[in-house]
């Protein structure tokens, strides 16, 4: 192992003599951000060698507009929400979840159990907080099929669901393009397959490389972005062969295009991405929380003085905030950026420093 | 979010699955694996396989999660000593 960690840091190294001018990396899986940090990935890098913590964490990227759509529905007295752990301390303009203490929010550990709770209590209609990536997708879409099969006609779900690879091109597109490469989620790339990065390839010669999540994984992916960058190639690769293939989860996927479409939607940040965020198909929309409580619109909004977004663009280190630390911290989070364990905030703030 | 662990499918009923991680038993769905059988090691993310992996793969997974819980006790017990000097 070790001779495996001194040849990946070797190369790296070489690599980024070679280039000479700095070279900014940026991982777009929250997983990867904490397990950077976690294994001090970064004092072994070059110098010149920066990492970027990107669009990579769903609680980070979903809007505030959506939390405030969710507080809205947890008021009601009809409702039950059911949401993953994560959301449970997101800050909307009122307040997070957590702050409300009521108990229609339920903390589920799958959508089976967010349809069980339908099945349960057939007088109350049961939201589900659908958000995250490809690999979060799936689950949702069949609860959706579910709850059509089975005729649950009080089981609905607010999709903020997301796709990666819109955001990092329309991250290169108009919001940083300064980014050297991108170090790819691991299990995102599972469903999606490593092909699925293509576009950011063809169209902006970015390389491309999937990685798992143990220091090793990381440090040899991004041995590989080094050596792609010195020579200046770009190509998708990945050093995660034990789980992703260069089709993905063929069924997972054809899952979700059966259940949802793309539509645009706001990302924290980043503002409105054009087909970034999936909904309901037509034929499904009785499951469609929006359209279920008659919600036309979701508003956008920021946080006012939270650099979340910059820091999601890769534009600036949480440290330039001038809330961080002080105002925002794990405790107090302003940001999303600070609640979520996986995010570039929280990362600084526990290792960072 | 997207973290993934790998598991044991130890029992199988159409779409629906008992897997084993280190001991712990989950009910699990293998809708998006629909080849997988009694005896594969599959990674399960948000109570979903997600894909089959290797016994080599899962097994390193595994040992890096005993090594965490190992490290945590220790921490735990310093913690506490250091609590009682105080």
């Amino acid at each position: 192992m070790l001779e495996r960690i001194e040849q990946a840091r070797k190369t790296i190294h070489a690599s980024c003599e070679k280039v000479g001018r700095p070279i900014q990396v940026m991982e777009v899986c929250g997983t990867h951000t904490v397990s950077i940090f976690r294994h001090g990935i970064r004092t072994l890098l070059p110098e010149n060698l920066k990492m970027l913590s990107g669009p990579g964490c769903p609680v980070c990227v979903t809007d505030q507009g959506y939390i405030d759509v969710v507080m809205d529905l947890a008021r009601r007295d009809d409702t039950i929400i059911a949401t993953y752990g994560d959301m449970i301390r997101v800050p909307g303009k009122g307040g997070s979840l957590e702050s409300l203490h009521r108990n229609n929010i339920k903390v589920v550990l799958s959508t089976d159990d967010g349809l069980t709770l339908a099945k349960k209590h057939p007088d109350k209609i049961v939201v589900f907080v659908a958000v995250g990536f490809e690999t979060t997708t799936p689950p949702s879409a069949v609860a959706v099929m579910d709850g059509a099969r089975d005729g649950v006609d009080n089981f609905c779900i607010l999709s903020g669901h997301k796709l990666v690879v819109p955001a990092m091109q329309a991250l290169l597109g108009s919001k940083n393009d300064k980014i050297d490469a991108f170090l790819c989620p691991g299990h995102v790339s599972v469903i999606l397959g490593s092909d699925a990065y293509k576009p950011v390839v063809e169209e902006f010669k970015r390389p491309c490389v999937v990685a798992g999540f143990e220091g090793i994984q990381i440090l040899e992916g991004l041995a590989k972005i080094c050596e792609q960058i010195a020579a200046g190639t770009a190509e998708i690769d990945s050093v995660y062969g034990a789980a992703v293939t260069p089709q993905g989860n063929k069924v997972a996927w054809k899952i979700i295009t059966d259940m949802f479409e793309p539509c645009d939607g706001a990302w924290r940040g980043l503002g409105v991405i054009p087909s970034a965020t999936m909904k309901l198909k037509d034929q499904y929309k009785q499951f469609d929380a929006l359209h279920r409580f008659g919600i036309k619109e979701v508003p956008t909004e920021e946080p006012a003085g939270c650099r979340c977004g910059e820091v999601l663009c890769g534009l600036i280190d949480p440290p330039q905030c001038s809330m961080f630390g002080k105002k925002c911290t794990p405790d107090t989070p302003v940001g999303p950026c600070m609640v979520s364990t996986e995010g570039a905030c929280s990362a600084w703030y526990k290792y960072g420093r | 979010m997207c973290l993934a662990v790998p598991a044991r499918i130890i029992e199988k009923d159409g779409d629906r699955a008992v897997a084993d991680a280190m001991g712990n038993k989950w009910n699990i769905r293998i809708t998006l694996t629909p080849d997988i059988e009694v005896g594969d090691v599959v990674l399960i993310h948000a109570g979903y396989a997600i894909t089959k992996v290797d016994e080599e793969e899962a097994q390193k997974t595994w040992e890096l999660f005993e090594e965490i819980a190992h490290f945590e006790e220790e921490r735990l017990k310093a913690e506490q000593q250091g609590g009682d000097d105080a």
